[in-house]
C-alpha cells in the first residue's frame, strides 16, 4: 500500500508553503481585493513563473520541469491554502491540460514553452449564462477558423492572453484555442463574489481560433479536461478548507467568553471536529483523484467527481462555520474569513457545481455497473 | 502512488491466503449459520488452528505465541481473513483488549496461567467497564470492591458486556476508594466469570435481539493476587486496554451505496434526481472512509506512525448506515415498514440495519464523545468543564 505522496512530493509541498506564506500573504490577496482595477497580483505571478511552477507538468522538451500530476496536486493544495490571487488554475490547469490533451505538436511547441516562461495567461471560456453549459446547445460558434459569441463569466478573462473556448461547430461542439490579441475580442470586467480573482465577459466577433482536436470532439475533450481540472481544483479546495479549520481553531482558542476560551464549548468543539471529518473525507478522495489523474486510470471519472464533491462540501462547510466561529469579528471586512467564504463559492461552481459532479459521479457508477 | 503490496507484503499475503484457503470457505459460498452454540465451538477450533500456525496474534511477540509481525502484516491478515467465513467474534475483545492488558500489567504467574490458553482458544475473555450510570463517563462507575484480608469483595452491576455469557474470565474495573476523586479510586482485576455471585443476564435490545449482557456481582470474592496494577491505578490500566482496540480493517457494518443503488435500479427509482444526489454523497462518504484506511495502512507499510485521520471512522460509518437504511425504507414507501426477511428485498437488510444503526452510533464511543476526542486529541482544543474533577467520588452527583 502506497497511498500517499512521496517524500520528494512532501518536500515540494513544504517548500511551496514557505514560498507562498512569504510571497502570497494575505496583504497580497487584499491588494487585489481592494483594487477594482487589479485582477491579479502581477508581482506574485512573476515569482511563480520564476519558480518554474507553471511548467510542473509540462514535458522537458517543451521547457517544463517534466514532473507529473502528483506534483501539480501538491502545488494546487498550497495555492488554495493562501488564496493565491493569480491565474494559476486558468493557465496551469485549464490551458496547459487542454493543449496537452488535444493540441497538435505545433500548438504544443508554440504554447507550452511560453506558459513555462510566464508569457502566457490562460482562461477557460465555456459558460454562456445561468446553468452548466451543455455542449449540445451552445450559442458561441466556431466555423473552422473563427469564433463568434459571448462567454460569461470567464475567470481571468480580463487578463488572459489565450482562451480555450467551448464552441458549437456544425452539429457538434469543438474546443478552440483563441489568441485574445486577435481581432474582434471585447472584454468587459465583471464584479463577482470573489474579487480576489478577476472575471470578465468575453465577446468574440469572427475572432481567429485553432481547433484543439477534431471537429465535434469538443464534448468528449471537455469531459476529459474537466475531470483533470476537477482533481486540481479539489486540491485547492482542500487547501482552503484546511486553512479555514486552522483559523477557526486559532480564534476559538484565543477568544474568551463567559470566562474561558470558546474552544472549550462542545458546540464549537463538535463544529470543528465535523470540519476535520469533512476535510479528511475530502483529503482521502482527493488522493484517489490524484492517483487516477497521475496514472490515467479507468476509474478517473468517478475518482475526479468524488474528489470534487467531497472537497466542495468540505470547503463550503469549513468556510461558513469559520465565520460562525469568529462571531461578529468574522463578519468584518478586516478579518479574513470572508475571503475563504468567497473563494469556496468560486471554486465550488467553477468547472461545474456540486449538482453537476454528483450527476457525473452517479453516471460513472452506472456505467461501471453496466460494464 | 499505488495500491500494491511491497514484495514482502505480497509474500505474507500469499502465505496467509494459502493458509486460509486450506482451512476455511470463502465468504458467501455457504449461507451464514445462525447456530450460536455451534458457532462458539467453531470459533474455538479456528482460534486453535490459527495459534498453532502462528496466525493468531500477528503483532504479539513470539514469546507469547504471536508471530512477531508488523502492524501492516496485521492489516493484511485482517483483510484476508475477512474474505472467509472465519468465526472470530468471540475472541476479538479478549485477545484484542483484555489479554494485552494482562500482558502489560499482570504478574509472571498471570501470564503463564492465562495468555497461552486464551491464544489457543481454550478460554474466552470479556471486558467489564461500562455501568448503567457510567457510559461515556466510565470513570464514574460505582461497582465497589472492599478489601477483606487477602481478598476483595465485589458488589455492583456492569452493562453492555459482549460475550459475558460464554466468557471464562473478564477484566473488571471497580471502585476501591470512594473518598478520592473518581479517576483516582479505581482498580483493575481479573475476574473468574464462572464463580458464584456472578450473574449474567441478556439485555433485550431496542433492535429486538439479545447480543449483549448485564453482569451482576453479588459478594464476589477476588484474591488480591488477581489485581492488575496498583490499587487506585485502575484508570491508567483501563487506558491501556482501550488503546489496544484493534485497528479497524473491516468494511462498513451493513448495506452501503452499492446495495441501495442496486435496489433503486431494480425498483425504478434510480432516475430520481434527489436520490441520485444522495447516492453520490454516500459514495463519497464510503470512499472517504475506505481510502482513509488506505492512508493509515500506507503509514504502517512505510514503518511510520499513522496520523490521527483514522479517528473519523465510526462517526462516518454509523451515521452513513442510518441514513442509507432510512432512505431505502422511505423509497419502499408503506411497504418499507415490513420487516420479514423472506418477503423483503435483500433479506430485509435495510430494515434490520435500520434498527442496529442507533446502537452503532453509541457503542464504542458515542458520536459526541468521538467528536470530543477529535476536538481534544487531534485539534488540541480544551477539555470540557469537569465539575467533578477534584471532588471526592462520594460527594459527586450521579444519576
Amino acid at each position: 500500500m502506497n497511498f500517499d505522496f512521496s517524500e520528494d512530493q512532501k518536500f515540494l509541498a513544504g517548500e511551496a508553503r514557505k514560498f507562498l506564506e512569504a510571497e502570497s500573504a494575505i496583504p497580497v490577496v487584499r491588494e487585489v481585493l481592494n483594487d477594482d482595477d487589479k485582477a491579479y497580483s502581477e508581482a506574485l505571478w512573476k515569482k511563480i513563473a520564476e519558480m518554474g511552477w507553471l511548467g510542473t507538468a509540462i514535458p522537458e522538451e517543451q521547457g517544463g520541469l517534466g514532473l507529473g500530476m502528483l506534483e501539480m496536486c501538491v502545488l494546487a493544495e498550497e495555492m488554495g491554502r493562501v488564496l493565491a490571487p493569480v491565474p494559476f488554475s486558468s493557465t496551469a490547469y485549464y490551458l496547459t491540460e487542454a493543449v496537452k490533451l488535444a493540441g497538435s505538436d505545433e500548438v504544443k511547441n508554440d504554447i507550452l514553452p511560453r506558459i513555462v516562461a510566464g508569457e502566457i495567461i490562460g482562461c477557460y471560456a465555456a459558460s454562456e449564462g445561468p446553468g452548466h453549459p451543455d455542449p449540445a446547445s451552445l450559442k458561441t460558434t466556431f466555423d473552422g477558423s473563427t469564433v463568434s459569441g459571448t462567454k460569461i463569466p470567464v475567470t481571468d478573462g480580463g487578463i488572459a492572453t489565450h482562451a480555450v473556448v467551448l464552441a458549437k461547430e456544425g452539429s457538434g461542439a469543438s474546443l478552440v484555442l483563441v489568441d485574445l490579441s486577435g481581432a474582434g475580442v471585447t472584454r468587459k470586467t465583471l464584479s463577482t463574489l470573489d474579487p480576489t480573482r478577476g472575471h470578465a465577459e468575453l465577446t468574440f466577433d469572427k475572432t481567429p481560433g485553432i481547433r484543439l482536436g477534431a471537429a465535434g470532439d469538443g464534448a468528449s475533450l471537455n469531459d476529459q479536461l474537466m475531470d483533470k481540472v476537477a482533481v486540481l481544483l479539489a486540491f485547492e479546495q482542500l487547501g482552503g478548507a484546511s486553512r479555514a479549520l486552522e483559523m477557526a481553531k486559532a480564534y476559538s482558542l484565543e477568544r474568551y467568553a463567559f470566562g474561558r476560551p470558546i474552544a472549550g464549548n462542545q458546540a464549537i468543539k463538535h463544529k470543528l471536529a465535523e470540519m476535520y471529518v469533512k476535510n479528511e473525507v475530502a483529503r482521502s478522495n482527493c488522493f484517489y483523484g490524484a492517483w487516477a489523474l497521475s496514472t490515467d486510470a479507468p476509474e478517473m471519472p468517478e475518482a475526479a467527481a468524488a474528489a470534487r464533491v467531497a472537497a466542495s462540501e468540505a470547503f463550503w462547510y469549513a468556510s461558513k462555520e469559520n465565520i460562525q466561529t469568529h462571531g461578529g469579528m468574522g463578519f468584518t471586512w478586516e478579518v479574513d474569513c470572508h475571503l475563504y467564504y468567497r473563494r469556496a463559492k468560486l471554486l465550488a461552481v467553477q468547472a461545474g457545481g456540486p449538482k453537476v459532479w454528483k450527476e457525473k459521479l452517479v453516471r460513472a457508477l452506472e456505467q461501471k455497473n453496466a460494464a | 502512488m499505488d495500491f500494491n503490496d511491497t514484495p514482502e507484503e505480497a509474500a505474507f499475503r500469499a502465505e496467509a491466503r494459502a493458509f486460509l484457503e486450506k482451512h476455511l470457505k470463502p465468504k458467501g459460498s455457504a449461507p451464514a449459520s445462525r447456530d450460536r452454540v455451534n458457532m462458539l465451538e467453531k470459533a474455538k477450533a479456528w482460534q486453535k488452528t490459527k495459534a498453532e500456525n502462528k496466525f493468531a496474534q500477528i503483532t504479539w511477540p513470539e514469546e507469547w505465541g504471536g508471530r512477531g509481525g508488523t502492524a501492516m502484516q496485521n492489516v493484511i491478515w485482517g483483510q484476508e481473513e475477512s474474505k472467509f467465513d472465519a468465526p472470530t467474534g468471540p475472541f476479538a475483545i479478549g485477545l484484542g483488549m483484555c489479554v494485552p492488558t494482562v500482558i502489560a500489567f499482570g504478574s509472571d504467574e498471570h501470564k503463564k496461567r492465562y495468555v497461552q490458553k486464551a491464544l489457543m482458544g481454550e478460554e474466552i475473555w470479556c471486558q467489564l467497564f461500562s455501568e448503567p450510570s457510567a457510559g461515556s463517563d466510565v470513570a464514574g462507575l460505582k461497582t465497589r470492591a472492599v478489601k477483606d484480608g487477602d481478598e476483595w469483595v465485589i458488589n455492583g452491576q456492569k452493562v453492555w458486556t459482549s460475550g459475558a455469557h460464554y466468557s471464562d474470565f473478564g477484566i473488571l474495573l471497580v471502585r476501591t476508594d470512594p473518598k478520592v476523586p473518581k479517576h483516582k479510586g479505581l482498580t483493575m482485576f481479573i475476574v473468574n466469570m464462572k464463580q458464584p455471585g456472578v450473574e449474567v443476564r441478556p439485555i433485550h435490545q431496542a433492535s429486538g435481539g439479545r447480543e449483549f449482557n448485564e453482569v451482576y456481582f453479588t459478594d464476589v470474592r477476588i484474591p488480591d493476587s488477581d489485581r492488575l496494577g496498583d490499587v487506585g491505578a485502575g484508570w491508567k490500566v483501563a487506558l491501556v486496554t482501550l488503546m489496544n482496540e484493534r485497528l479497524a480493517v473491516g468494511g462498513s457494518p451493513g448495506p452501503d451505496w452499492a446495495e441501495i443503488m442496486e435496489y433503486a435500479r431494480d425498483h425504478g427509482t434510480l432516475s430520481d434526481q434527489a436520490f441520485r444526489e444522495k447516492l453520490a454523497d454516500w459514495y463519497v462518504a464510503a470512499q472517504g472512509y475506505k481510502l482513509t484506511k488506505f492512508r493509515t495502512q500506507t503509514a504502517l507499510s512505510r514503518g511510520q506512525t499513522p496520523g490521527p485521520e483514522n479517528s473519523i471512522g465510526k462517526i462516518i460509518t454509523a451515521n452513513h448506515l442510518q441514513d442509507i437504511c432510512n432512505s431505502a425504507i422511505e423509497m419502499q414507501d408503506h411497504y418499507g415498514i415490513i420487516n420479514e426477511t423472506d418477503r423483503m428485498p435483500a433479506d430485509a437488510i435495510f430494515q434490520q440495519s435500520f434498527m442496529w444503526a442507533p446502537g452503532l452510533r453509541i457503542a464504542g464511543g458515542t458520536d459526541e464523545i468521538l467528536k470530543n476526542i477529535i476536538a481534544e486529541r487531534v485539534l488540541g482544543l480544551p477539555q470540557d468543564v469537569r465539575v467533578d474533577k477534584d471532588l471526592p467520588f462520594d460527594q459527586m452527583k450521579s444519576g
